[in-house]
């Protein structure tokens, strides 16, 4: 497969080449966090100790996981979380 | 160009297999390289010629590139890394001039041209300068990961309107430029709602990614101009709650030439010319000016024609004045006009036989625009299909009578439109109540009618407009001249 590495910007340049990362959002209230565990060890505990500081503050969250972390989430979990969070937490421990 | 592509001395031959002046002059080559140091580049077969010692294959076509070849066989001759002459064709003189008694080629003519050089075929030039040489392209360049697909690259940048956009490589906006005359820095004006400058160069990047060919971008940029026309206001369309976008009419000899559909589906899809130039100048909005859904486009629905809305007018019949002509553009020149497009409502009118029948029934339809107790909420498009244009032909009326019929038919009285009456709250304020009202601006700017369709059918399109337009002297349609 030959890809070309190179395209002209169609914009006004006036953003960042690279993709801004959005803004953390100002308040969590009314807001649901997505707490994934990605599959690595210990991970569980990380996400257990998450869990029990957003309850003590009040903001809801769900659970979700990966089925290994050897590779990407698969898509309908990734779809899930964006239906069901507006936040998520990625697990990464070892 | 590398030295290390050329010999410093010596005689070079650029030739290739597919030309018969090359082949006609092979022996010579061969007698060339038996004399003396000889290089022969060959664009299309690393074995031809026979018999010479050194023969490169120029598949890359870089050499050519760099040695501006622009027919075969060219024979150069080379001292102290220089260039000192050089032959084009077969001209036996010529030959014997640059390379010295070993080109007398006996038997063969004194004269023979040679063939296009594979460096300068159509899209291959576009391609080695990008490769090879100065683009001059002043727009930043963004790198992709050798394993990036760029189309989604596009997509995951926001530079798409949500189908796939082609991506703007070099070699494409080098081809789309050569379709205008104007240079790349020219601005052709400030976007809205950004107002960001906007060079031809960016139009020519759009148009790539819309899937223009380069022998649309006169239409492209005459569209973008109309766009910007202050009495078009594209600021306020683009940021409107209605569903209104900018709807594309196309007249002149370069429908044709571009192969634009005014017939058959022409305010549907299926034709490359009407389905990217309305693409183009949405992508300019969206990219240059910043025009986005959700942010400044706020429209509460939108419609299917914010992607693409562009058609020709069908000016087969010598006896029908083109919207353009009405609208002031001299006959025989190219123009576009901007209106602000709901949507295509479908007119359906089986029975009508006079054009008093059918000029009252058009009416009937007409007045739905917007909504039926509501006037001068906007303007509208009347594009009349063949088989009800023949109704008004054969009864012998022209378009301005067809726009007299209509303004008379579009006449309610007041007090069937006043909030409330007909047990509807919307209409109009009781005030005019005891006045005739209009449905719409009186002609030309009313209703403007254009000729499109296929050859069945005895229906024709409406195409609401925007309330924006209440306002006459803020706000109109706009019909510019297309430049070269």
């Amino acid at each position: 497969m030959t890809y070309v590495e190179k395209l002209r910007d169609p914009t006004s340049e006036t953003s960042p080449t690279r993709r801004a990362r959005l803004a953390p959002p100002a308040s969590l209230d009314g807001k649901t966090v997505a707490l994934m565990d990605i599959g690595k060890s210990r991970g569980k505990e990380f996400i257990d100790r998450l869990e029990g500081h957003f309850r003590k503050a009040g903001i809801a969250t769900k659970r979700y996981a990966k089925p290994t972390n050897t590779k990407v989430a698969p898509l309908a979990v990734m779809q899930q979380i964006a239906a069901e969070a507006q936040l998520a937490v990625i697990a990464l421990s070892d | 160009m590398p030295d290390s592509l050329l010999p410093r001395d010596g005689l070079v031959i650029v030739a290739k297999r597919d030309c018969p002046t090359c082949v006609l002059v092979e022996p010579v080559m061969q007698n060339l390289d038996r004399a003396g140091p000889l290089t022969v580049f060959s664009q299309d077969d690393p074995t031809f010629p026979s018999g010479v010692r050194s023969v490169i294959y120029d598949s890359e076509l870089e050499r050519s590139f760099h040695l501006k070849i622009e027919a075969v066989p060219t024979l150069i001759r080379f001292a102290g890394g220089q260039e000192v002459e050089r032959a084009v064709g077969w001209h036996r003189t010529e030959w014997l001039r640059v390379a010295g008694e070993a080109a007398e080629g006996e038997g063969l003519p004194a004269w023979q041209p040679g063939c296009g050089s594979k460096s300068v075929e159509p899209g291959v030039q576009e391609a080695l300068i990008a490769r090879y040489g100065e683009t001059g392209l002043q727009s930043r360049a963004i790198a992709l990961g050798h394993w990036d697909d760029p189309i989604e690259a596009c997509f995951e940048r926001g530079w798409s309107d949500g189908l796939p956009v082609v991506p703007p490589t070099d070699e494409r906006i080098l081809r789309m430029l050569a379709g205008t005359e104007r240079k790349p820095d020219e601005i052709v004006g400030s976007i809205p709602p950004n107002l960001s400058p906007c060079t031809v160069e960016k139009v020519a990047i759009n148009a790539v990614m819309a899937g223009c060919k380069p022998e649309y971008m006169p239409v492209v940029l005459g569209v973008l101009e109309a766009a910007l026309d202050p009495l078009f206001t594209l600021h306020g369309l683009l940021c409107t709650t209605h569903f209104s976008g900018p709807l594309v009419i196309i007249n002149g000899p370069v429908a044709k030439s571009i192969g634009m559909n005014s017939g058959v589906n022409a305010l549907g899809q299926g034709n490359r010319a009407n389905a990217t130039i309305g693409r183009a100048l949405q992508l300019v909005v969206r990219n240059v000016g910043g025009g986005i859904p959700g942010a400044i486009d706020r429209a509460t629905l939108g419609n299917p024609g914010k992607y693409t809305f562009c058609f020709a007018e069908d000016e087969s019949d010598p006896a029908w004045e083109p919207l353009a002509q009405r609208r002031g553009i001299a006959a025989g020149r190219n123009a576009v006009t901007l209106f602000h497009g709901e949507g295509v409502h479908g007119f359906i009118d089986q029975k009508s036989r006079t054009p008093e029948e059918l000029v009252r029934s058009l009416a009937m339809g007409l007045f739905g625009v917007g909504h039926p107790k509501l006037v001068r909420a906007g303007n509208a498009v009347l594009v009349l299909s063949p088989e009800h244009y023949r109704i008004f032909k054969d009864g012998g009326w022209s378009r301005r009578q067809i726009e007299d019929g209509l303004y008379e038919a579009l006449k309610r009285p007041g007090k069937d439109l006043a909030w409330g009456a007909q047990n509807v709250a919307e209409g109009i304020p009781p005030k005019h109540a005891d006045e005739m009202m209009d449905k719409f601006d009186p002609p030309p700017d009313g209703v403007l009618i254009v000729r499109a369709g296929g050859p069945a059918g005895l229906f024709s399109a409406i195409i609401g407009g925007w309330p924006g337009q209440r306002v006459r002297e803020e706000c109109q349609a706009v019909t510019r001249e297309i430049r070269p």
